[in-house]
């Protein structure tokens, strides 16, 4: 009696045993040779495909972003052109070639866009929004971010991002940033031109209606050479002596 | 009696005073500026004057982020204020571009401006000192054949009292005396190299040892480890030895680390990680190998104390380990060993048990890449826990792995996880 129960659980022993041999050799220190596996310290805030935290916008979203821009926006977080400490830390020592793969990484990435929430304003200030976007205001000399950022918003091969899908938090925050001096480009730095000639309540309004806006079937940048920037651009080849 | 502690510790300081400003009258000349074939042009000679800039990193000071190499403006924070590096391109408004090789000789070998003023130490010249006046040459011939840029530095930012003339007076009357490097004869060739290397131009023990209240190195202590002011990382103690903070590196495993930023034994993070990527990757073996000679030779330390707490904390170590097996171990392993050549294994890793534990802390807290050298291009990296994790969940996860597997380290608390919860760049 005492003997039977043993005999009888020793198949089952023996597999238990060599589950657990098998476990322990899965369990092997094998790393996956992957850009993925590499970058884990990008993507634990950014998402496995660079999707971001599209609901709180706290972190951006990189996913389908042009490369060139994104490659830029690391060697600014290096340069010191973009100040957040976290960032600035976790790029320091990477190499141009190493930036330009983790950056190519992220463009590839296909991830639907979420609808992020909007700021409850008036039917006036989102109309305010809509100029600007699509006719800017010249009184001012704001050009319209079409001018730039595609026809459909959706950005312009290699260096100009999309600006419909993002979190109204997120591009508020960019635009204020630029005010700030928390980000910045190559000079001259156009966007920084623009960011201070609008006013808070146009950062608020452009900012919003961008979130409202439904993203086109098909999402990706335009072209390269498809827009003629209206102003000169460091990081779209003009240079001081250019302005 | 509070009336004679205070006459006496007036007294005290008015003699320090004293003293100060006499320290301070010693006056240094201004010396001329330079003539127009001040830098020797030979190509050799400029080589290797680059190579020693290299060894020394002198562009790690001497660069701001984002900013043209050796062009200066940098701020070197310091618990006294902020001391920017100067501009060493040859400029003549801004730079060397006036600098005679004998002043350059004397700020490096004495510390002195070539106005006659003394400069403040956080120019390392309590190790350059001991750089030979070859060697200066060279790196002098290099610095006079950059491209001049013009730029401006700032004047440094110090706190009262230490912007006083009199307090750098006394200070490098505390702590600094003109040297240079005498070879052991009893060493070997290579040893000496290495301790040249370590103790002169590499100034390694500027970061890898105790400073005083008054930032000052200790006689007589070189190398045994400390917390870099300011900056607070803990750079560990060299030795190789019984109780090194290297106890049981080879010289294999420290010319790995200096080469490649990883070794079986651990990782170079923080400013190591800045370190081995912008010089001592760059070292020629035969230097890498004299230095590790050289560490190899430190002596043994004195055993520390266990780690054990006299507080209770079985409950801090059981949510560490659940802490540990949930986010570390799929990296790291359950069994602290890390895997070969990508994640570094955690047990008898000097960086995890560490006096302070503050090296533990920002790595859980920042994450980041090992070092990107020629030997890993394409480094992996660490996840940042700053986001994830509270103060109580890094000091619990810490103080487990301080105490996992052998390791006999003390065990952290929340506050000073809150203490460097911040990201340490400029």
């Amino acid at each position: 009696m005492s003997l039977l129960p043993s005999v009888r659980l020793a198949p089952a022993l023996l597999a238990a045993a060599l589950f657990a041999a098998t476990v322990r050799a899965a369990d092997a220190p094998t790393v996956p040779d992957t850009l993925k596996q590499r970058i884990a310290a990008c993507t634990a805030c950014h998402g496995e495909q660079g999707q971001g935290t599209p609901e709180s916008g706290f972190f951006p979203r990189l996913a389908g972003k042009p490369a060139g821009y994104l490659a830029r926006q690391i060697k600014n977080f290096q340069d010191g052109l973009r100040k957040y400490a976290p960032m600035e830390y976790t790029v320091r020592g990477l190499s141009p070639e190493y930036m330009h793969e983790i950056a190519d990484y992220f463009a590839a990435q296909q991830v639907p866009y979420e609808r992020s929430p909007v700021p409850r304003i008036s039917a006036a200030m989102l109309e305010r929004g809509q100029t600007l976007a699509t006719h800017g205001d010249a009184a001012r000399k704001v050009p319209a971010c079409a001018a730039c950022h595609g026809a459909q918003l959706t950005g312009v091969q290699p260096d100009i991002p999309g600006l419909v899908g993002l979190p109204y938090d997120y591009v508020s925050a960019q635009l204020g940033s630029w005010r700030t001096h928390t980000r910045a480009m190559v000079a001259p730095d156009c966007m920084a031109a623009i960011a201070g000639r609008l006013s808070e309540a146009d950062i608020t309004a452009v900012s919003a209606w961008l979130a409202t806006r439904d993203v086109p079937a098909d999402a990706h940048a335009q072209p390269p050479g498809s827009v003629t920037p209206p102003l000169a651009c460091g990081v779209l080849g003009a240079t001081e002596a250019a302005r | 009696m509070k009336w004679l502690l205070r006459t006496f510790l007036a007294v005290l300081v008015l003699a320090i005073a004293l003293v100060a400003w006499w320290l301070s009258a010693q006056h240094h000349p201004a010396l001329p500026p330079a003539t127009g074939t001040a830098a020797n042009k030979d190509p050799a000679l400029i080589a290797r004057g680059a190579y020693l800039a290299t060894v020394g990193d002198c562009a790690a000071c001497h660069t701001a982020q984002g900013g043209k190499p050796y062009a200066g403006g940098r701020a070197l924070p310091t618990p006294f204020g902020d001391v920017p590096a100067p501009n060493l391109t040859p400029d003549d408004a801004t730079g060397l571009g006036q600098w005679s090789f004998d002043a350059f000789w004397r700020a490096l070998h004495e510390g002195i401006g070539r106005d006659g003023r003394a400069l403040y130490p956080a120019f390392p010249y309590t190790s350059y000192t001991k750089v030979s006046r070859d060697d200066a040459f060279a790196l002098f011939a290099y610095l006079k054949s950059l491209s001049p840029v013009h730029s401006e530095t700032a004047a440094p930012s110090l706190r009262f009292p230490y912007d006083l003339k009199a307090s750098l007076a006394t200070w490098r009357t505390l702590y600094f005396r003109p040297g240079q490097f005498v070879p052991d004869p009893k060493q070997s060739a290579e040893w000496n190299h290495g301790a040249y290397l370590v103790q002169g131009l590499g100034h390694c023990n500027e970061c890898h040892v105790t400073r005083d209240n008054l930032g000052g190195l200790p006689a007589g202590e070189t190398l045994t480890g400390g917390q870099i002011p300011a900056q607070n990382w803990y750079a560990p103690d060299l030795s190789t030895r019984a109780h090194g903070g290297l106890q049981g590196w080879s010289a294999d495993d420290i010319v790995a680390l200096l080469r490649t930023g990883q070794s079986a034994k651990g990782a170079a993070f923080g400013p190591m990680a800045d370190v081995v990527m912008q010089s001592t990757q760059h070292l020629h073996e035969d230097d890498l190998h004299a230095i590790a000679t050289y560490l190899q030779s430190l002596p043994p330390r004195p055993a520390r104390a266990a780690g054990g707490s006299p507080l209770d904390t079985a409950a801090l170590l059981g949510r560490g380990g659940d802490l540990y097996g949930k986010q570390c171990a799929s990296c790291h392993r359950k069994d602290g060993q890390g895997a070969a050549g990508v994640y570094p294994a955690l047990a008898g890793n000097g960086a995890v048990v560490e006096p302070t534990g503050i090296n533990a802390i920002r790595i859980v807290l920042l994450g980041g890449f090992a070092p990107t050298t020629a030997a890993h291009p394409r480094p992996y990296s660490m996840p940042p826990f700053a986001q994830q994790l509270n103060d109580a969940d890094v000091a619990a996860v810490v103080s487990y792995i301080r105490r996992a597997w052998g390791n006999d380290a003390g065990a952290v608390m929340e506050r000073d996880v809150a203490a460097y919860r911040h990201t340490p760049v400029e």
